[in-house]
């Protein structure tokens, strides 16, 4: 196993506290140690639990480079398998996600109930019960824990329960999670899209606020007027915050932190005829507002540490392919058992912004792209992350927090990153 | 074009694939202004994401386009701001495999295949996939009243694609 040490003479030679080295988003043997040191020793989001909401429900997901399956089994429990048979190692799922009642692999019919057991091997008499004790011969199963819908697995039995690995990220989750407007929040299916860069560079970006008016003018050229104030991210007083353990909250629109307030607000022209086609369905008229105001979406991106963002209205993944190549998942969500008026809503904003064919998200992957192309050159310069750091006040838990541009969230991540690799 | 604009005659499968040929020279050749008169004033543009969707307009796709969409998609392939496309892909188009689903005086349901190069920053790269139009007649000949391009990988990981499919 790489160490930190190994890869440079000092772990300050490659990363401080405002800054990094260029290897980070090129050296294959950092991102080796990733896989192993971080991804393998933390909790790591796998599916929503609106994904696989009845019994037998599955999904592929992956935690770093390992292939896993989430499955809830016939008594409602979730579990998070490897996706790997134990007698010479073939996937048992290749379907991205459907209902089974249990897992047989492809290969030569070994069949695992969906809690991991191993329950039929064909032709058993070629062993006996010293060659194969069905005892020792489980899935690999992964610890898994849930917080507001968010499921999380990890290889470790021993680190802190997820809970507190979230810690103060909690109180924004449960901010977030708000969007269902009443009703419970509920995926609507994602565009997966991929850019030739490291994984580190997408992490950044979901809590760089300083992009935004450059990078995405076209968008904001394409949304009216009104969209475009609320969208003015730099100067709408927002802030950065660290909120432990690598996680951050970058705060751009201040107003709609909490969806439960200002429900008294005047309507956006721009929802004025959804507004009008939900209150002909019979919602009430403070039903209607809230559900207006949630399809919105949140005024902030919470970054969880290292493949989550709850960003604005939808979930942001992703996954590390190799040191130079991310998928990136943006899932839509919308309410469970909302009206459909409310969830079009939803998903033609986010056809809008986020995607392969949005007006958002290709943008963003040719920044990224050309900030991969631009580390190819220059091994011993440094990334610039000191953004907003003089300025920054610290809070009483040793916490930071800045301006809505400052790079504080960032200097989060690479905090935890460094206590992580350095180990 | 020369596409009789009225006639008591089912929509041939030559007047059919000439439109199509047309609408992809309009695209390769970024004759957008032209391209967007092509379409009925509630003709949609879609690009799904899942395999054999009926109900487009409650799920989520890559595109779904009405008329003011489509002239905002335009504006931002030609106003320079948008940096994925600046320069703009330059894309070849190949239509071929036409077949015509149903046909009448007034429309037509037209599948083809389309492989889509697209040339960028020294990238090249292809998008393939089957399209369904449906054309209808017109006062001044075929117009489209429907396009759906269901790309093969659409449930895969795609690239950025900055110009119109
Ligand atoms: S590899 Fe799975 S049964 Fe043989
Ligand atoms: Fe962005």
């Amino acid at each position: 196993m790489t160490s930190l040490a190994e890869l440079s003479t000092t772990p300050d030679d490659l990363i401080r506290k405002d800054r990094v080295r260029t290897p980070l988003y090129t050296d294959p043997a950092i991102f080796d140690a990733e896989m192993t040191k971080i991804f393998r020793n933390t909790w790591v989001w796998v599916a929503h639990v609106s994904e696989i909401p009845n019994n037998g429900d599955f999904k592929m997901a992956q935690v770093g480079l390992e292939p896993v399956i989430v499955v809830r089994d016939r008594k409602g429990k979730v579990h998070v398998h490897l996706n790997r048979c134990r007698h010479r190692g073939a996937t048992l799922c290749e379907v991205r996600k459907g209902k089974t009642s249990s897992l047989v692999c492809p290969y030569h019919g070994w069949g695992y109930s969906l809690d991991g057991k191993l329950r039929g091997v064909p032709y058993e008499n070629g062993y006996d019960e010293k060659t194969l004790d069905r005892n020792e011969l489980s899935l690999k199963s992964l610890r898994v824990e849930e917080y507001n819908g968010l499921i999380f697995a990890t290889f470790r039995d021993d680190i802190e329960p997820l809970a507190d690995f979230l810690g103060p990220a909690k109180k924004w989750i449960d901010l977030f999670m708000k969007q269902g407007g009443g009703y419970p929040v509920k995926t609507l299916g994602e565009h997966k899209f991929r850019f030739p860069g490291n994984w580190k560079i997408q992490l950044e970006n979901t809590t760089d606020a300083y992009h935004f008016p450059l990078v995405h003018k076209s968008f904001l050229t394409a949304v009216d007027k009104e969209t475009e104030q609320q969208l003015d991210m730099l100067n709408n007083g927002g802030f950065v915050e660290d909120l432990g353990n690598g996680h951050s909250v970058m705060v751009m629109i201040p107003e709609l932190i909490d969806l439960d307030d200002n429900l008294e607000a005047p309507i956006p022209e721009k929802f004025a005829d959804l507004a009008k086609e939900l209150a002909a369905e019979g919602y009430s008229d403070l039903e209607v507002r809230r559900m207006v105001r949630a399809v919105g979406g949140s005024g902030f991106n919470i970054n969880l540490f290292p493949n989550v963002a709850c960003s604005m209205a939808f979930f942001r993944v992703l996954q590390p392919v190799s040191v130079n190549e991310t998928e990136i998942r943006h899932i839509a969500i919308g309410m469970d058992g909302g009206p459909a008026a409310a969830n079009r809503a939803r998903i033609r904003l986010h056809e809008f912004f986020q995607g392969p064919m949005g007006f958002g998200s290709p943008d963003d992957a040719e920044v990224w792209d050309r900030v991969q192309h631009g580390a190819q050159g220059g091994d011993e310069m440094w990334i610039m992350l000191n953004r907003g750091f003089p300025k920054e006040e610290s809070l009483p838990d040793g916490r930071h927090r800045s301006d809505v541009s400052a790079e504080t969230g960032m200097r989060a991540a690479y905090d935890q990153w460094k206590r992580m690799m350095t180990v | 074009m020369t596409i009789p604009a009225t006639t008591s005659l089912p929509v041939t499968l030559a007047e059919a694939m000439e439109f199509a040929w047309y609408e992809a020279d309009l695209l390769d050749h970024a004759i957008y202004d032209e391209w967007l008169a092509q379409w009925t004033a509630d003709a949609l543009y879609i690009v799904p994401i899942e395999p054999g969707t009926t109900d487009f307009e409650n799920s989520l796709n890559y595109a779904y386009d009405d008329h003011g969409m489509r002239k905002k998609r335009v504006e931002r392939l030609l106003n320079g701001q948008s940096i994925s496309a600046s320069p703009v892909a330059l894309t070849v188009r190949s239509l071929s495999r036409f077949r015509l689903l149903q046909t009448d005086e007034a429309s037509c349901e037209l599948r083809c295949a389309q492989i889509i190069t697209e040339y960028r920053r020294g990238r090249e790269r292809t998008y393939t996939g089957d399209v369904t139009y449906r054309l209808v007649r017109g006062s001044t000949g075929l117009q489209i009243a429907r396009k759906v391009v269901w790309l093969i990988n659409s449930t895969e990981a795609l690239g950025g694609i900055g110009y119109i499919l």
